[in-house]
């Protein structure tokens, strides 16, 4: 029988079965994502009959990735287990960290604070009651330094969730290693650097879009430079799912940042294939199992095809989509905490299905507050037991050619095209951003979520369905409340030791090259060298910058 | 109670930007009929007292997921009565542990606090039930 006859067979056969199956109970499961989309009850090879193998899927570590950025991906080396942590002060978080190596951690995240992440010194008035509360306080090299203490970063790699004053924070990051006796071109690790999700979801900016991307792109030419083994950016999605967005808005709204940030480098000068091999990406695992899988093998893909025929991209390792993943945090509930363990499970499962770099693992009690050592422990244990004895690492991309998956990897990837073209005609990102679009689509997403929750037309179990009415009996993690007085007494010391002429030139000289064209890298290190603070140093460059303010909107 | 045009400030006190609670919060009061008013992100207490002035606030939400609730609701309810709003409905809403939560209520900074989990149709009824000065 010739192919087409086949099809037409199959057909003929699938229409009988939808019949039969169309008269039987339909008393179970909606058939929607977690994302409202639509599934068939059942897929056959007639969804994927245009799927050609070499074109579309290939081999691992070949173009176009579809099937993964290693060759042998996890036979190779497992996913690197990267618990995001920070809390308290410097000394609080390095015996965290310790432990967390320790319990064989493989590399560390870390976890800033809010006066942090929005570039406020700890002793700034807007600090006051946030220091050190949802994550580690640095003000200045010399809390680097006792962050990192005993814990060799020649040998560990570190990510650090920072995007306004990511340049900063690196800064930092580089001098200690130094400090350490580490060459630059050994330090290993990523800074989250991704600014436009900030201004669509994340909302944790500092300066406006234009100085911003001259920071990155700054970032960009330096770490090619000097540090050629740090990823320079980690492009976001998980801050866009997390603010309610479907699986195909932060499959589409994640890559279409990453073209934005590629075409920002281009037009810096770059050349494309001296900075894209360190663009990283950082995606959400949420519940839906099959959604996730296909989004990141889609991601892949689409990341390859673009680098490639749109960008002229020719180093392969321009063209490879390395992502880290977290477990999806909207997706945990208050009610009976311990449920969430179940939950995260189900997401690292499909993270490493979907053939992630890194993952962190979220822990049980992370929706009432920062997680207890106990709690962090299951969490990491969740991914030694999904590597070790799940058998989930021993064969790549295990589940490509199944009907449904591959018919939902492409029709994910049409649906991302469709975002792209209409973002193109808004007139690119940072138009779109301009206009609202992205939070307005997310918006939109998270409130049609929440009133099907609410009608319980989702179960959420534990909370609409199935809730015991218990209280959760479980221990959490306080923090020390002398922490901010204890945090602000160290600064102030540090401003009275450290050679404050040399802080007040480094400063001026910084706002000087900021009102030009230099890569600001090489002067945001000397100040942070001579322990000028994050807070001065941003104030050095807001000056110049200015800061950037969002229209609300609901 | 169940009356219509109550004035609602939506706040975003302290640095963190996690907003997707409180504008859909926002959005399901003004659905159900109520004035919303939406501050936008990273306000100062004083901030959100003045805004609540202007706009002749029956009800305030906070909106907070950074662990500084301690600071900012206490702050921001000794704002209010500063100017004479004592009997503003003070909501939060957030990441508030539950001996937290209890603690804001008991020392009265607080008139109820909801956490995820908790039906938009819970808040809603509640303000209607205690919101508003009167018909």
């Amino acid at each position: 029988m010739k192919r087409e006859d086949k099809f037409n067979e199959l057909e003929r056969k699938l229409k009988r079965w939808k019949t039969a199956a169309g008269n039987l109970p339909q008393k179970g499961s909606s058939g929607r994502t977690i994302s409202g989309e639509t599934l068939q009850p059942l897929y056959t090879p007639l969804d994927i009959k245009e799927l050609d193998y070499e074109r579309d899927l290939g081999f691992p570590g070949e173009y176009p990735y579809t099937r993964g950025v290693q060759g042998n991906m996890y036979r190779g080396r497992y996913w690197t287990m990267r618990q995001f942590s920070g809390f308290g002060d410097a000394y609080d978080s390095n015996r965290r960290y310790r432990y967390l190596l320790e319990e064989g951690q493989t590399g560390l995240s870390v976890a800033f604070d809010m006066p942090t992440i929005m570039g406020y010194d700890s002793d700034h008035q807007r600090s006051l009651g946030e220091v050190g509360r949802c994550g580690v306080a640095i003000d200045s090299l010399e809390d680097m330094e006792v962050l990192f203490e005993n814990i060799p970063v020649d040998r560990v790699t570190t990510s650090m969730t920072i995007n306004g004053p990511a340049a900063i924070l690196w800064c930092m990051y580089l001098a200690n290693a130094e400090k350490q006796g580490v060459r630059l071109d050994r330090v290993g690790g990523t800074i989250q650097n991704d600014i436009l999700k900030e201004y669509i979801a994340q909302k944790s900016w500092i300066f406006p879009p234009e100085p911003s991307m001259r920071l990155i792109t700054d970032i960009f030419a330096f770490a090619a430079q000097h540090v050629p083994a740090w990823n320079t950016i980690s492009i976001s999605g998980y801050h866009i799912r997390e603010a309610g967005s479907t699986a195909v808005q932060e499959l589409a709204f994640t890559l279409a940042d990453g073209f934005a940030y590629v075409e920002a480098g281009i037009e810096a000068g770059l050349d494309v294939d001296d900075f894209a091999p360190r663009l990283s990406f950082f995606f959400n695992s949420h519940l839906d199992f099959f959604e996730e899988i296909c989004k990141y093998r889609a991601a892949r893909r689409i990341w390859a095809r673009h680098m490639k025929e749109r960008y002229g991209a020719k180093d392969p390792r321009s063209l490879k989509m390395r992502f880290h993943t977290q477990t999806a945090g909207c997706s945990l509930t208050a009610q009976e905490p311990e449920n969430n363990i179940v939950r995260t499970t189900i997401e690292a499962l499909a993270a490493v299905l979907g053939g992630t770099q890194s993952l962190h693992t979220n822990s049980m009690d992370e929706v009432l507050a920062l997680p207890t050592e106990k709690a962090v422990k299951i969490a990491l244990r969740t991914q030694q037991v999904i590597a070790h004895e799940s058998g989930a690492a021993n064969t790549v991309d295990p589940l490509a050619g199944s009907y449904f998956i591959e018919s939902l990897t492409d029709k994910m990837e049409a649906d991302a095209e469709e975002y792209f073209r209409r973002i193109e005609e808004l007139g690119g990102v940072l138009k779109a951003i301009d206009m609202g679009f992205f939070q307005q689509e997310i918006a939109d997403s998270a409130y049609i979520f929440q009133r099907e929750v609410d009608r319980g037309e989702r179960v959420v179990v534990g909370v609409n369905r199935y809730n015991s009415g218990e209280k959760p009996q479980i221990e959490l993690l306080k923090i020390d409340p002398g922490v901010e007085k204890k945090q602000v007494d160290r600064l102030k010391k540090l401003k009275e030791k450290r050679d404050n002429s040399a802080v007040k030139a480094g400063l001026q000289e910084l706002t000087k090259r900021a009102a030009g064209s230099d890569n600001l890298i090489p002067h945001i290190l000397n100040a942070v060298k001579v322990y000028a603070t994050e807070g001065e140093i941003i104030q050095a460059l807001k000056e110049v910058f200015g800061e950037y303010r969002e229209k609300p909107q609901f | 109670m169940t009356r219509k045009n109550v004035r609602v400030v939506i706040a975003k006190p302290g640095l963190d930007g996690h907003d997707r609670g409180a504008r859909v919060v926002a959005r399901a009061l003004r659905d159900a009929g109520m004035e919303v008013i939406y501050t936008g992100l990273h306000q100062t207490p004083e901030q959100v007292a003045e805004t609540a002035l202007q706009e002749d606030a029956e009800v305030v939400g906070l909106s907070i997921l950074s662990g500084a609730h301690m600071t900012l609701v206490p702050k921001i309810r000794e704002l209010l009565k500063k100017n004479e709003m004592e009997n503003v409905l003070l909501l939060v809403g957030g990441i508030i542990p539950e001996d937290d939560a209890a603690e804001l209520i008991q020392s009265k900074m607080a008139d109820a606090v909801f956490t995820p989990g908790d039906p938009l149709e819970k808040i809603i009824s509640y303000i209607f039930e205690k919101g508003g000065k009167g018909d």
